[in-house]
């Protein structure tokens, strides 16, 4: 297995995947010349030419929709929005395009897109280049929602999302692309639903997606060493949620703690809370938690900005309380 | 334009308008709901462009007022009707409805109810179409008033950089529901726009049909023959309300709704017809009473007879069904 970074791994599903099928396209602002804000598409407009690797206008809704329009007619077009916060100018096309045209049609049109794109805070960025998402996209029927939190998903996430017949929205993290990890040699798909238990234990569940798997990690850690066990729960797929899996868990540990990097009104914390309320109220030892943002814009001065949002150790101060510790 | 041609042609507006004032009566029998966005005054727009392309061939699509340019590329009109009654057997099994017709099949590729949604659509398909390599085009038609959104520019843009096979035809009735043009819009004159764009642009007479397809027949060779997108603009007149909420518009005079009756695109052929000898009254009366006589006993008849979805298949069409790669490919 090699060892890649989270955008060698999402450079290396473009490139197998164009490689495979001429219809695979991918277009994005500074993705062709440049090879993309985060270097996943470099390399690749030498590969395959400026019709398939598309640097296109500043003009997201549009190049957003001319990708799910050409996906109507068979193209596969992987499109990169360089900052989720411009993915906002593509509402539009997303939600009333791609994720509806299969139901209003009746079944006869589908708009296999892939968009993918950076959120969160990463250093010093400012309101306007710090937003968190994915809770807008998971709301929306029609459209997948994941997010990878390894090398390993981003590429076989990627790899998946590209052959499968639903729009599917990849949520990334500007901090995350120097991120390295194992990706297996051979191909492979990860799938688009459910969810992965990555570390095991019994007293706890702390549920994370894409960069809080990380803080949840170094929080069980930290609370290893107190003779806390942490089990610690990847919600790759932010849509749809895994309920069984929230579900297994949580009635293992009977106490949850949802951490997420965004703001907490009607975000995954709240989702995953109203999950386990729905699915397994009675096995609770204790009301969950969510670990989220201050309700703020992110602000530029880096204490604020740090203090902004959740960190492993306000994982592990949430923990102990809620053990009572 | 041979006279068989333009008899057909009369035939099939003469069938739109008669179709298109059966919805208005369907409507207020209720039994269609929701929006209802009609046509009549307009047929020639349709008409002559497609009539110009190949129906089934090149691909369609456009806004809401979308019941007619899908008959035209080969829609089943009892279907689309199913569909505005909201039954199983429409074209989009109840689930899409006036607004929402697609024939895929026929390559009508929508109606789509956000102004100005359509113009990336429409592109997009052009660009498909060109990395497939084939002979099609895309025709995006839309209203005077949607040209004003960010789409409008932003697309058009994209597809002269891009060089898209894709033709844009703005139908200019002058109005965006009650706002005329002349308070909507810097310029009147829809074509002048895409100069910016460095696009190539006419405008035309959308009341005469055989002046809609010769300008189109110009429009449709230069976008077929792979030297980008196009935009004509066709004058046009809507005569009754946008939609069914403002059935007696109160934003233009009377005067003008008469002056633009008088260019009745129907009866602009019609009388062409007649005078050259080609068709008389009686023929043309029967033809009517033929057009009612289907739309009833045909249209209207299996519409109502044909079935309501089915409420437990509620969630079908939301996301594709056994998708293998949703588990990670076929193990
Ligand atoms: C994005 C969006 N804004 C507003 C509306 C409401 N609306 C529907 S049709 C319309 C007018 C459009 O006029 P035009 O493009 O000229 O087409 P016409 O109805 O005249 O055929 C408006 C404002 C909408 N459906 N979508
Ligand atoms: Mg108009």
């Amino acid at each position: 297995m090699a060892t890649l970074m989270y955008w060698e791994a999402i450079r290396r599903a473009h490139d197998e995947e164009m490689s495979r099928d001429p219809l695979v396209i991918c277009m994005g602002e500074d993705i062709g010349v440049v090879g993309g804000t985060y270097n996943a598409t470099k390399g690749l407009l030498d590969k395959y030419g400026p019709e398939r690797v598309i640097d296109t206008p500043i003009s997201e809704n549009s190049y957003t929709g001319i990708g799910i329009g050409a996906s109507f007619i068979g193209v596969r077009p992987i499109i990169e929005i360089m900052s989720v916060n411009f993915a906002w100018l593509a509402m539009d096309q997303i939600f009333n395009s791609a994720a509806k045209v299969r139901y209003m049609s009746g079944g006869q049109l589908e708009a296999p897109v892939v968009i993918r794109s950076p959120g969160g805070t990463a250093h010093q960025l400012g309101a306007q280049h710090s937003a968190r998402m994915e809770k807008v996209f998971m709301g929306v029927a029609g459209l997948r929602v994941v997010t990878p939190s390894s090398p390993k998903q981003a590429y076989g996430l990627l790899k998946s999302a590209v052959r499968c017949n639903d729009p599917v929205y990849i949520n990334e993290h500007e901090l995350m692309y120097n991120l390295k990890g194992e990706v297996p040699d051979e191909e492979y798909f990860h799938p688009l639903e459910g969810s992965e238990v990555v570390r095991s234990g019994r007293d706890v569940t702390l549920f994370g997606y894409n960069i809080s798997v990380h803080w949840c990690l170094q929080a069980a850690e930290e609370l290893a060493k107190k003779g806390i066990e942490c089990e610690v729960v990847d919600l790759f797929a932010l849509s749809p949620l895994d309920r069984a899996g929230i579900r297994a868990s949580v009635s293992k540990t009977h106490k949850a703690i949802i951490v997420e990097e965004a703001e907490p009104a009607v975000g995954v914390g709240a989702e995953v809370m109203a999950i386990i309320n729905e699915e397994c109220f009675f096995e609770l030892d204790a009301a969950p938690v969510r670990v989220s943002a201050v309700n703020v814009p992110t602000p530029f001065n880096h204490n604020l900005e740090k203090a902004s949002i959740p960190n492993p150790r306000s994982v592990v101060a949430a923990t102990l309380t809620l053990l009572g510790r | 334009m041979n006279t068989a041609d333009k008899k057909r042609l009369l035939h099939e507006m003469l069938y739109a308008r008669r179709y298109e004032e059966r919805c208005y009566e369907a409507y207020v029998e209720r039994k269609i709901g929701g929006f209802l966005h009609l046509y009549p005054g307009q047929e020639a727009c349709a008409h002559g462009v497609i009539e110009a392309a190949r129906p089934g061939h090149d691909y369609v699509i456009t806004g809401y007022r979308d019941h007619v340019h899908a008959i035209k590329c080969g829609a089943d009109p009892k279907r689309v009707m199913a569909e505005l009654f909201a039954k199983e057997s429409g074209c989009c099994k109840g689930r899409g409805g006036s607004m929402h017709i697609f024939d895929v099949e026929h390559r009508f590729m929508g109606g789509y109810a956000l102004v100005g949604g359509p113009f990336p659509l429409a592109a997009g398909i052009a660009k498909g179409i060109q990395l497939k390599g084939g002979d099609e085009i895309s025709i995006c038609f839309l209203g005077d008033a949607a040209n004003n959104q960010g789409t409008f520019h932003e697309s058009l843009n994209m597809a002269s950089v891009w060089k898209l096979p894709v033709l844009y035809v703005t139908e200019n009735n002058l109005y965006g529901i009650g706002t005329s043009i002349d308070r909507s819009t810097a310029v009147r004159d829809q074509h002048k726009r895409v100069e910016a764009y460095n696009i190539p642009s006419a405008q035309a007479d959308g009341q005469d049909i055989e002046k809609v397809y010769a300008a189109a027949v110009t429009a449709v060779e230069h976008v077929r023959s792979g030297k980008g997108p196009y935009l004509l603009e066709l004058m046009t007149y809507r005569y009754r309300g946008h939609s069914m909420s403002d059935h007696t518009p109160s934003y233009r005079t009377k005067e003008e709704e008469k002056e633009w009756g008088r260019r009745d695109p129907i009866i602009i052929i019609k009388d062409r017809l007649l005078a050259a000898g080609e068709l008389s009254e009686e023929e043309y009366q029967k033809m009517d009473q033929g057009i009612m006589a289907e739309i009833e006993n045909d249209v209207i008849a299996y519409s109502e007879a044909a079935p309501e979805p089915d409420v437990a298949e509620l969630e079908r069409y939301v996301l594709a069904e056994n998708d293998p790669w949703v588990k990670g490919g076929a193990a």
